[in-house]
């Protein structure tokens, strides 16, 4: 939905012009290429949609408004809400400040570098989230290695609390999450073709300027992409907040298990799923609006 | 951009200019002077240091030794944004996210000029390369032709004191880079600025310099004016570089004959000693010897093994008696059918000892 929309070319109906057989050849073909990706999409994605949307209307008798109704009456779901999506957001600008740089250097070293950046990057993505989650755990918790460290250096009389509650959620989803804008990020700035740099700066442009005017808006797609990969995944994140948010952190992922888990209420989690998919829908169709994607990707 | 005056003109000079890339010498040595006002091509074939050269004075790449001056300010250690030296770059190197009056007026805002300047410069930039109201254009709503005049507009609009332009023509096809190059050179006489410009087209060098400075394995091999490169070539590489020269190995017999495969030639020029000498032969200098003739002339018989129609003219090749290949031009006109030979005809060619030029393998 932030991809530059290019002019759909209209399906002629069957009026406007008839077909050659050789267009009808063609046709078919496409078809016959798309229907394994169309039934995928079809089965695993449309229909349980359609299904969960059904479901989030069903009280025990019948339709029913019930679920809806507690968004207005039970403050956790506002608050889970709230809190979901302040923690997607410090994430992704997290992973921006972070990642950018990163990608920034690996685009523009050269030889062994970038994969040796790359790498560095990706090497924690192939461990299991669980066994980092735990990782984080230990090396954030109260007698862990961060705030004995700390005290021995005696920066802190007590031990922070790191862990258990917003930041250890926030600290580990991002860590998780970084490859998510470090690559898109590294694809967008290694299109960006060096002579453009060099132009700026043989017009004059200092390497602020250069930076500022060329670069930076050039490297926008690579900015939104990633931005809306991290900040998605940050929505839907389970296993890190459960494990390392103690209790204090309750987000709409841990609110539709626990409908599950201990009340069986497949409704209500359905209806929190699609309250969630409605407001992302709604966030990006803002965005959209108000950022004009079309002119930073210069298809305009 | 008075025609009038031109307080922006300003030589170059690079002395003993050398960049080593670990073993590699891209620069060897080169020293060279650009006259104010100048409009000089760097000839070369890939490889042979003249990007290299171009980098060194746009500020890109650091020389290993050597200094460059531009008028009396050294600028060897300056860096690019400071230098006031607009820059064409061969793929334009345009700002894509921009428009074509944002590409243009870039440098002002780089130097902070106040923008109630902008309109009128940027008009008067857009007018010099004709695409006045084309200022809220995207670039990728342009032709090839219109990306080069707007590369060309944002170099000029600051006035810079030096223009070096990288093959700025390669990408455009034959016909429009012939018109571009004859309007690069009004626009060169029209600005009065001074121009260097890469290309590994001979052509266009021949057609646009005052000057060509021909390189070849990092170093400079001649610098000259087009005629004198052209019908005077230093030595076997220029010669065979420039035109379409083919290079007879002759021998020296005193400083003003010469003998091609056992026959004595005679040269106007003075033939350089040594041996490994060669002796230059431009296809339009060759004539089919008749009554017209030079009576001093030289004479070359040969047979004709192939005749080619081009359009315009006709190429023939003849074998000359020695073994040689050599080819020369009719043109398809009345006068060149009357006496076109056939092929397998036994003929006599002519090469005046003003065009009889002998050059050394090496300077």
């Amino acid at each position: 939905m932030v991809r530059p929309r290019r002019p759909v070319p209209a399906a002629d109906g069957p009026m406007t012009h008839t077909l050659t057989p050789e267009e009808r050849r063609e046709r078919r073909l496409i078809l016959a290429l798309l229907t394994p990706a169309l039934a995928v999409v079809g089965v695993l994605l449309i229909a349980p949609l359609i299904w969960m949307g059904w479901q989030s209307f069903q009280g025990p008798d019948g339709f029913s408004l019930m679920h809806y109704q507690r968004f207005l009456t039970d403050s956790v779901y506002l608050s889970s809400f709230i809190q979901t999506f302040r923690i997607a957001f410090v994430v992704t600008l997290a992973a921006l400040l972070i990642g950018y740089p990163i990608a920034y250097v690996a685009a523009k070293s050269e030889g062994i570098w970038p994969p040796i950046i790359l790498g560095m990057v990706l090497v924690p993505f192939w461990t299991s989230v669980l066994v980092r989650a735990y990782a984080w755990l230990i090396l954030l918790q109260r007698r862990g290695i961060v705030n004995s460290a700390l005290q021995d250096l005696g920066l802190i009389d007590r031990p922070l609390l790191l862990v258990n509650n917003e930041f250890g959620t926030t600290m580990a989803t991002l860590h998780i999450l970084l490859p998510f804008m470090v690559l898109p990020l590294y694809a967008a700035m290694k299109k960006i073709p060096a002579e453009l740099e060099t132009a700026g700066a043989s017009l004059g442009g200092n390497g602020w300027l250069v930076f500022r005017s060329i670069y930076l808006p050039l490297s926008l797609p690579g900015v939104i992409a990633g931005s809306v990969l991290v900040f998605v995944l940050t929505l839907g994140f389970y296993i890190t907040p459960e494990l390392l948010g103690g209790g204090r952190t309750f987000l709409v992922s841990m609110l539709v298990s626990r409908n599950i888990e201990l009340y069986n209420e497949w409704g209500a989690a359905s209806s929190i799923s699609v309250v969630l998919l409605l407001v992302v829908f709604a966030i990006f169709r803002l965005a959209s609006m108000l950022i004009p994607f079309e002119r930073i990707m210069g298809t305009k | 951009m008075d025609a009038s005056s031109h307080p922006h003109q300003v030589g170059v000079t690079i002395r003993n200019a050398v960049k080593r890339y670990g073993s590699f010498n891209a620069l060897n040595d080169v020293s060279l002077d650009v006259a104010p006002g100048e409009f000089l091509s760097i000839l070369g074939p890939s490889g042979s240091g003249k990007t290299t050269l171009l980098g060194l004075l746009g500020g890109f790449v650091q020389p290993t030794s050597g200094s460059i001056h531009l008028g009396a300010t050294d600028i060897t250690h300056m860096p690019p944004h400071k230098r006031d030296i607009g820059i064409v770059f061969q793929n334009y190197a345009l700002f894509p996210h921009m428009t074509v009056g944002q590409n243009i007026t870039f440098p002002l805002r780089a130097r902070h000029m106040p923008k109630a300047d902008w309109p009128a410069r940027l008009e008067a930039a857009l007018a010099m390369v004709e695409l006045s109201g084309y200022a809220d254009r995207s670039i990728a709503a342009l032709s090839g032709g219109q990306r080069q005049r707007v590369a060309l507009a944002r170099a000029m609009i600051f006035e810079p004191r030096l223009i070096l332009m990288d093959e700025p023509l390669s990408a455009l096809d034959k016909q429009l880079r012939e018109t571009m190059q004859l309007e690069l050179k009004d626009l060169h006489a029209k600005l009065g600025a001074t121009i260097i410009y890469v290309t590994h087209d001979q052509r266009e060098a021949l057609t646009m310099s005052d000057r060509i400075a021909v390189m070849k394995d990092g170093k400079l091999v001649q610098v000259d004016s087009p005629r004198t490169l052209h019908d005077r070539p230093a030595n076997a590489f220029v010669a065979s570089f420039i035109g379409e020269a083919m290079l007879l190995p002759v021998a020296r017999q005193d400083a003003g004959i010469l003998t091609l495969s056992g026959k004595a030639l005679r040269s106007a020029h003075a033939i350089p000693a040594g041996k490994d000498l060669f002796l230059t032969v431009h296809s339009e200098k060759l004539t089919l010897a008749g009554p017209s003739t030079a009576p001093e002339a030289n004479l070359l018989p040969g047979t004709v093994s192939s005749t080619v129609y081009q359009g315009e003219s006709v190429r023939i090749f003849v074998t000359l008696d020695g073994g040689h290949a050599v080819s020369l031009r009719l043109p398809s006109n009345h006068s060149g059918w009357q006496i076109m030979p056939e092929r397998g005809q036994a003929v006599t060619l002519a090469l005046h000892p003003d065009d009889t030029i002998v050059v050394p393998q090496a300077a």
